[in-house]
């Protein structure tokens, strides 16, 4: 335990699914590695809620992927894409705080 | 029919891709063409304003090559979301630029026009006959968001792509469109199982985005038969893998294993995915499952204003320090300053990149390292004239507004422009996100066959 998901991950990207919701997809590099995240429930609600310091009602699913070895999380976009005061039209750079994450 | 075969040229039309990747395609004597031309990952300005996000050199570009081989061997041609986000006037500008190449290189084309724009008082007469629900996360929808939208489309099903096919054109022109289905519904017709023409259409549609490197200017080959479909990259510098199949399988979507489409789902659950050589994958096992009531997908955007910003960059640590008290500040001037325009009438946002530019209230981390900040004043009003104005006098009172300890006293703020406020136009808001139920997927997409080109026109 305590190494930091990088070391682990192929792949970690936010995008839109949608104008109303963000997509993130953390893809392992190791089937192994990929079963023990999902079997110990390490990704999970109150995690995401702290990291991004939102209800956990807004988080909209957790899905882990098994063909792509990859868990989905998907929250709601706190303002629809492109909206007066939204930032990233695309939702192609909110997964930096999924970085701290250590497992 | 014992299989088809797909060439997806790029992952938006009008992005381009290698002559050598779409000729070696070719070779493969594909049965279509086809082309996803749209999204509304742009954001809500396209699809409100009528414009495209691709510029039109680049769609021509990508068009002439296509329709040309297209012709020659005697295939046709389906562009899914013409014009980006596939209403009226995006349909139209498609249609323009497939004229002009059809005049241009002398070719006769039959071309299939489907509409995807729907009239408000059409939506007005779903809404009151509860035809429409919201889908998650937004609300239920409201009567005035419908009148004050300024477009709505519906993103179509295969089936009025299958019934332009019937009428045997060279070029197929959809609205907006479902992103697989352009790719999926000549498979459906020649009796391919939906659940997998869909799926196969869903990695098409990206072109090359699924391969390893991945990459949306380059082309990928789909081979349908009964039971399975096998990808191949068309560059030889890509591959496709398992894994890189199977990770854009869950690429913007929220739930992977379920694809809500028009009429029914995409069901991955018992789908594989299996390395057959070193640059092909075959999937297996994805199956369609209609919905009991056919539904379609609306997007609707409406007009909100008119925006003015003005970029600057501050350097000076003593004002780095307070940069939160003196945003708020600023906003309060402004307030007071404009003590008589209705607070309603505009809005004020400041954006400080390198400090939570990108990600706003999202942002973990609270304190400040960065040794200069990039900092946009935005205006949006009601009109254009009191957007300027709003950003003109924020602007002028950041710059020589008196912080605490403030020892730079010439001015607060560096500005990378003159003139310093820009002027960016109308400014859209993405407002219907909902489900429509429809008795006629064929009929609430209307067709038009057009001929065009040939020595006799234009």
């Amino acid at each position: 335990m305590g190494k930091p998901i990088i070391e682990y991950a192929e792949v970690i990207r936010s995008k839109n699914a949608g104008p109303y919701e963000l997509t993130f997809d953390i893809i392992f590099k190791d089937r192994k590695i990929y079963e023990r995240v999902k079997e110990n429930k390490l990704i999970n609600k109150n995690l995401i809620s702290r990291l991004y310091g939102i209800e956990k009602d807004q988080i909209s699913s957790i899905i882990f992927f098994e063909p792509a070895r990859a868990v989905k999380i998907t929250i709601v976009r706190p303002l629809s894409a492109g909206a007066p005061g939204e930032r990233d039209v695309y939702g192609a750079q909110q997964h930096v705080p999924l970085l701290s994450i250590e497992i | 029919m014992e299989e088809i075969r797909v060439l997806a040229p790029t992952a938006i039309l009008g992005y381009g891709f290698p002559l050598e990747s779409f000729n070696r395609g070719l070779k493969y004597k594909p049965d279509i063409i086809a082309v996803d031309a749209g999204s509304t990952d742009p954001g809500p300005y396209y699809l409100g304003s009528g414009n495209s996000f691709t510029d039109r050199e680049a769609v021509k570009r990508d068009l002439r090559i296509m329709i040309k081989a297209a012709k020659e061997l005697n295939i046709p041609v389906l562009v899914g979301t013409a014009g980006g986000s596939g209403g009226r006037p995006h349909l139209e500008w498609c249609k323009d630029i497939v004229v002009e190449i059809a005049q241009k290189e002398g070719l006769n084309l039959t071309v299939a026009l489907i509409n995807a724009e729907f009239d408000k008082d059409y939506i007005v007469d779903q809404y009151n006959r509860g035809n429409i629900e919201p889908l998650y996360p937004v609300a239920p929808l409201d009567l005035n968001e419908i009148i004050s939208s300024t477009r709505i489309v519906g993103q179509m099903g295969i089936e009025p792509i299958i019934k332009a096919l019937d009428r045997e054109v060279d070029v197929i022109l959809a609205g907006r469109a479902y992103d697989p289905t352009v790719f999926a519904a000549p498979a459906v017709k020649a009796g391919f199982p939906e659940g997998l023409s869909l799926h196969m259409g869903k990695i098409l549609e990206c072109a090359s985005i699924a391969a390893d490197p991945g990459s949306g200017s380059d082309c990928m080959l789909g081979i349908l038969s009964k039971d399975s479909f096998i990808l191949e990259p068309l560059n030889k510098k890509r591959k496709c893998t398992e894994t890189s199949v199977a990770a854009h399988t869950l690429y913007e979507k929220s739930n992977p294993y379920e694809l809500l489409g028009p009429g029914g789902i995409i069901d991955l659950r018992e789908t594989k995915f299996k390395q057959i050589d070193n640059r092909r994958v075959e999937v297996k096992g994805s199956r369609f499952v209609k919905n009991e009531k056919y539904t379609i997908k609306l997007e609707g955007a409406k007009m909100i204003g008119y925006r003015t910003i003005s970029i600057a960059g501050t350097r000076d640590p003593i004002m780095i320090e307070q940069i939160d008290s003196i945003i708020a500040d600023v906003k309060e001037m402004a307030k007071e300053n404009f003590a008589n325009i209705k607070a309603e009438d505009y809005q004020l946002f400041f954006r400080v990149y390198g400090k939570n530019g990108v990600m706003g209230d999202l942002e973990p981390k609270s304190k400040l390292l960065s040794h200069e900040l990039g900092i946009i004043i935005e205006a949006i009003a009601l009109t254009q004239e009191l957007a300027n104005t709003i950003c003109s006098f924020t602007r002028s009172a950041m710059l020589h507004y008196g912080y605490d300890g403030r020892i730079a006293t010439a001015g607060n703020l560096a500005f990378p422009y003159s003139p310093s406020d820009i002027k960016t136009g109308e400014v859209y808001q993405f407002n219907i996100n909902h489900l429509l139920e429809i008795d006629n997927p064929v009929e609430a997409f209307p067709l038009e066959i057009i001929k065009v080109g040939g020595e006799n026109d234009g």
